[in-house]
């Protein structure tokens, strides 16, 4: 089963909606809540990302029985080191996000630590793409 | 510790969520700091934060968080108490600051922060 979200990128009070969504839909499917919180904070972190760096993308999900497959594919001004960014507390996010309760540069860590396998394709000036797997417990995976 | 006590301790306005008095949470969480409390809350924990927007709602959304309270006498919108409504969430205010509000539960036996481990 594949899903899409436009994320706004004008409206922070929109970021997270399509995580919001999309964790209704692994609701309804059945599948186990533990393996729906790690997906959920996955995505949202990245959809965060999504509106603070890049102006917004698109998220797309496909589901499988073996996996949830979580792209999220920008236009942004792309990671420069993205050995840096994945430092818990590195953070290049501007000071009004922090107001807003982000940018504290546990982003990418939080996505790591939630996610089986992450992906992070970055083109500086064309965009990042983060990709996002997580196995499912009917596969033998991590649940 | 049930919603109700809390409610109690803190002096607390119910928001919305009046009809889950009777429910139990076992630890608390205090952060303004979304990502913080996504790195670290593993269970289920009432959220007191001072972060007053809808990404506070939707982060205790996607962590399963039920109870989340406001401190510093600040008031969730209406959009935020709808989401939190159609989530079936509790929202609380209270007037006392973050220390002591956490600082109250703690006393009133809420001890644990439900968080992972930290290195």
């Amino acid at each position: 089963m594949k899903y899409r979200y436009a994320v706004p990128g004008d409206d922070f009070s929109l970021a997270g909606k399509a995580s919001a969504e999309f964790k209704r839909v692994l609701g309804q499917l059945g599948i186990d809540p533990a393996v729906v919180k790690r997906t959920s904070v996955a995505m949202y972190e990245a959809e965060i990302n999504m509106v603070i760096h890049a102006g917004g993308g698109v998220a797309e999900a496909d589901i499988t029985p073996e996996r949830i497959l979580i792209t999220m594919a920008d236009k942004g001004p792309g990671i420069p080191d993205i050995d840096l960014a994945m430092t818990e507390g590195y953070s290049t996010a501007p000071e009004w996000i922090r107001e807003l309760g982000f940018g504290a540069g546990m982003g990418l860590p939080n996505m790591k630590r939630n996610a089986d396998d992450l992906r992070i394709d970055s083109k500086i000036g064309e965009g990042t793409t983060v990709t996002i797997t997580i196995r499912l417990a009917a596969a033998g995976g991590a649940a | 510790m049930t919603v109700g006590k809390i409610v109690e301790i803190l002096d607390a306005r119910i928001v919305t969520g009046g009809d889950s008095l009777d429910f139990e949470v076992g630890a608390a969480c205090g952060a303004d700091l979304m990502s913080d409390v996504m790195a670290f809350v593993k269970d289920r924990v009432v959220l007191l934060t001072g972060l007053v927007n809808p990404q506070s709602i939707r982060t205790a959304d996607l962590l399963d968080i039920r109870v989340v309270v406001f401190v510093r006498g600040k008031m969730p919108s209406e959009d935020m108490v709808a989401m939190a409504r159609d989530n079936g969430m509790v929202l609380l205010s209270t007037k006392y600051s973050m220390f002591l509000a956490c600082g109250r539960l703690y006393e009133a036996g809420l001890r644990a922060g439900g968080v992972r481990e930290i290195s």
